[in-house]
């Protein structure tokens, strides 16, 4: 099961802020080059669960986690990983565009700085290049690469943080909320983009809008008060929910 | 108009004339001030004044002794209070769990420092610099009066300690400032905690620290209690060359100029051009520092 479509996997997975529990016993598959959406109402645990998958939750005081988290069969919980290499592996994007204060080549070329072997300066421009195309945000700043990345509106910031996060090679990107900061036309940008992306990578987003979801997603895990209540094909879940809850929130009666 | 809004009016209009006249009050008080020192000291500033050392029983002569021992000193602090201020605010803000006893206990220290008066700073430096690190050193080495005296070293220490507390401050006041998201986005491309700091936290918070610099060598200038009794000297015939040397300092030597002189007409306004130097240096080293700030943050800002 490792191999093939089934990279990454959520087993039994508990999830406590001191004694509060977010994220109570969290099964799921999560197909390898696939978009697989997380919804649900607000604060019933999306993006904590999007932490657990690169052990950003570890910033936050008081958090303990119970069960796995694999990644090609290995779990990232265990003790000789090491989260660094982790986060190459399994890339993230914010909900608000945070690039740095620094040029858009250097935020794009941040991670593999922090690399073990930094490449020439020749190669580190092939890699922003390529980086930035994958992003599709080449063309829109191929002349002012040394400027500020700050200096973007927030949809070119959050393609610059896309491509900041492509550039180290991840297999996992995990995007929590992309969009949400981002007017009709830079989310529709953002969400080609996602099309595109899964060709090459394993994508995880949260989102709590449901038409993004069924637009972008190939699979959707729906999840209230931290529990997952419903996993499958986006398509399924959409047209024929499983469940009376998934039924009540697709269709709008609450979150 | 109804009466209740003419009655906000009116109340407005007094709560803006009493802020307007505290403003002019403290700008009347800083003109004041300035003119005395200005009036009074820009008769004695010359280029001689400036690069010679006091003559004739420091009754002419210049003040260059005190303005170079002035630099020496406060270099040598900022050498040892920058790099401990910092190391000590980035290991509160960025490592410490704030619930940690040896933070809290931390966190006490620097505050009850900065509460301490700089005289106790002076005799502090008297007894633990001085007579105990000192003299230790000299009875260790087998000597006496190399370390175990008054000098620019232990002034200096004097003037750092003094001082910590602010750059620690004014340095987590920096550090606080630098976006959360930012630490997460650097995290999450798997830099390091000690590379998130270096390449994304320290650099945004340069500006914030330069402030400090600039308050703790103002301060550093302006005080005479820390340094009296551990390293100034009333007058020396030579320039110091080590750390081990005593030194003649501006507040100091204005303090010496003002009170301990015999012949007071002739000292006096030797005393306001110093004090016109010193405030022209503060000032100038306070401009200075915002070009610097405004320069790193419009560069941040530009992304180099
Ligand atoms: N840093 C935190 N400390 C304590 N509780 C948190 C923290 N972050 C989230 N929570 C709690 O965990 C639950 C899930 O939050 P979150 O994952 O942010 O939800 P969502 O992303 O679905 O809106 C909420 O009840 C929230 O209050
Ligand atoms: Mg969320």
């Amino acid at each position: 099961m490792q191999t093939g479509i089934n990279r990454l996997e959520i087993k039994d997975f508990n999830l406590y802020y001191h004694r509060t529990k977010a994220l109570e016993d969290i099964s799921m598959m999560i197909p390898e080059k696939k978009v697989t959406a997380i919804i649900g109402p607000s604060g019933c645990g999306k993006s904590t669960l999007l932490r657990s998958i690169n052990r950003m939750n570890e910033m936050i005081d008081g958090v303990t986690v119970e069960g796995q988290v694999l990644l090609d069969g290995e779990d990232i919980y265990q003790q000789d990983i090491d989260v660094v290499e982790l986060r190459r592996k399994v890339g993230m994007v914010f909900q608000r565009p945070n690039p740095f204060p620094k040029s858009i080549f250097e935020n794009v070329a941040f991670g593999v700085r922090m690399g073990d072997n930094v490449p020439a300066k020749q190669k580190l421009e092939e890699v922003v290049e390529r980086s930035l195309k994958e992003a599709a945000i080449w063309d829109e700043v191929k002349d002012r690469l040394h400027r500020s990345a700050m200096e973007l509106s927030g949809g070119q910031q959050q393609r610059i943080c896309i491509a900041r996060a492509l550039a180290v090679e991840p297999e996992v990107i995990l995007m929590d909320e992309p969009a949400s900061a981002l007017d009709p036309i830079a989310t529709a940008k953002i969400e080609e983009l996602i099309f595109r992306l899964k060709e090459k990578y394993t994508i995880v987003i949260v989102t709590h809008n449901m038409q993004q979801a069924a637009r972008v997603s190939d699979f959707t895990a729906f999840l209230m008060l931290g529990k997952l209540v419903e996993f499958g094909p986006t398509e399924k879940m959409m047209t024929n929910p499983g469940s009376k809850l998934t039924e009540d929130y697709i269709t709008g009666r609450f979150g | 108009m109804n009466s209740k809004g003419h009655l906000r009016k009116i109340k407005d209009r007094i709560k803006i004339g009493l802020t307007g006249s505290a403003v002019l009050l403290i700008l009347a008080i800083l003109a004041v001030i300035l003119g005395t020192v200005i009036i009074g000291g820009y008769k004695s500033i010359s280029w001689e004044f400036l690069t010679q050392p006091p003559k004739e029983g420091m009754t002419k002569g210049g003040i260059f002794p005190a303005i170079f021992g002035m630099v020496f000193s406060l270099l040598m602090m900022l050498i040892a209070v920058v790099p401990v201020g910092v190391a000590t605010a980035v290991y509160l803000h960025e490592y410490a769990r704030p619930d940690f006893i040896l933070t809290k206990l931390i966190r006490g220290a620097v505050n009850n420092l900065a509460g301490v008066p700089s005289i106790v700073f002076g005799l502090f430096g008297l007894g633990f610099f001085i007579q105990f690190i000192g003299g230790s050193l000299d009875r260790s080495l087998g000597q006496s009066g190399l370390f175990g005296q008054p000098c620019i070293l232990w002034a200096s220490l004097t003037l750092a300690l003094m001082n910590l507390p602010m750059i620690i401050v004014a340095t987590e006041e920096a550090l606080r400032a630098v976006p959360q998201a930012e630490r997460a986005g650097a995290l999450a491309l798997g830099a390091t905690k000690w590379q998130t700091i270096q390449n994304v936290v320290l650099p945004q918070a340069i500006p914030g620290i330069l402030t400090g610099v600039v308050l703790v060598v103002s301060r550093g200038a302006g005080e005479v209690a820390p340094i009296m009794f551990t390293g100034a000297a009333y007058y020396l015939p030579y320039l110091p060359k080590l750390p081990t040397d005593q030194f003649m300092t501006l507040g100091y030597h204005i303090f010496v100029m003002t009170t301990q002189s015999p012949d007071i007409d002739a000292t006096m306004p030797i005393a306001m051009g110093a004090t016109l130097v010193l405030l022209a240096l503060t000032f100038s080293l306070n401009i200075i520092a915002i070009i610097i700030r405004s320069r790193t943050r419009s560069q941040l800002r530009k992304g180099r």
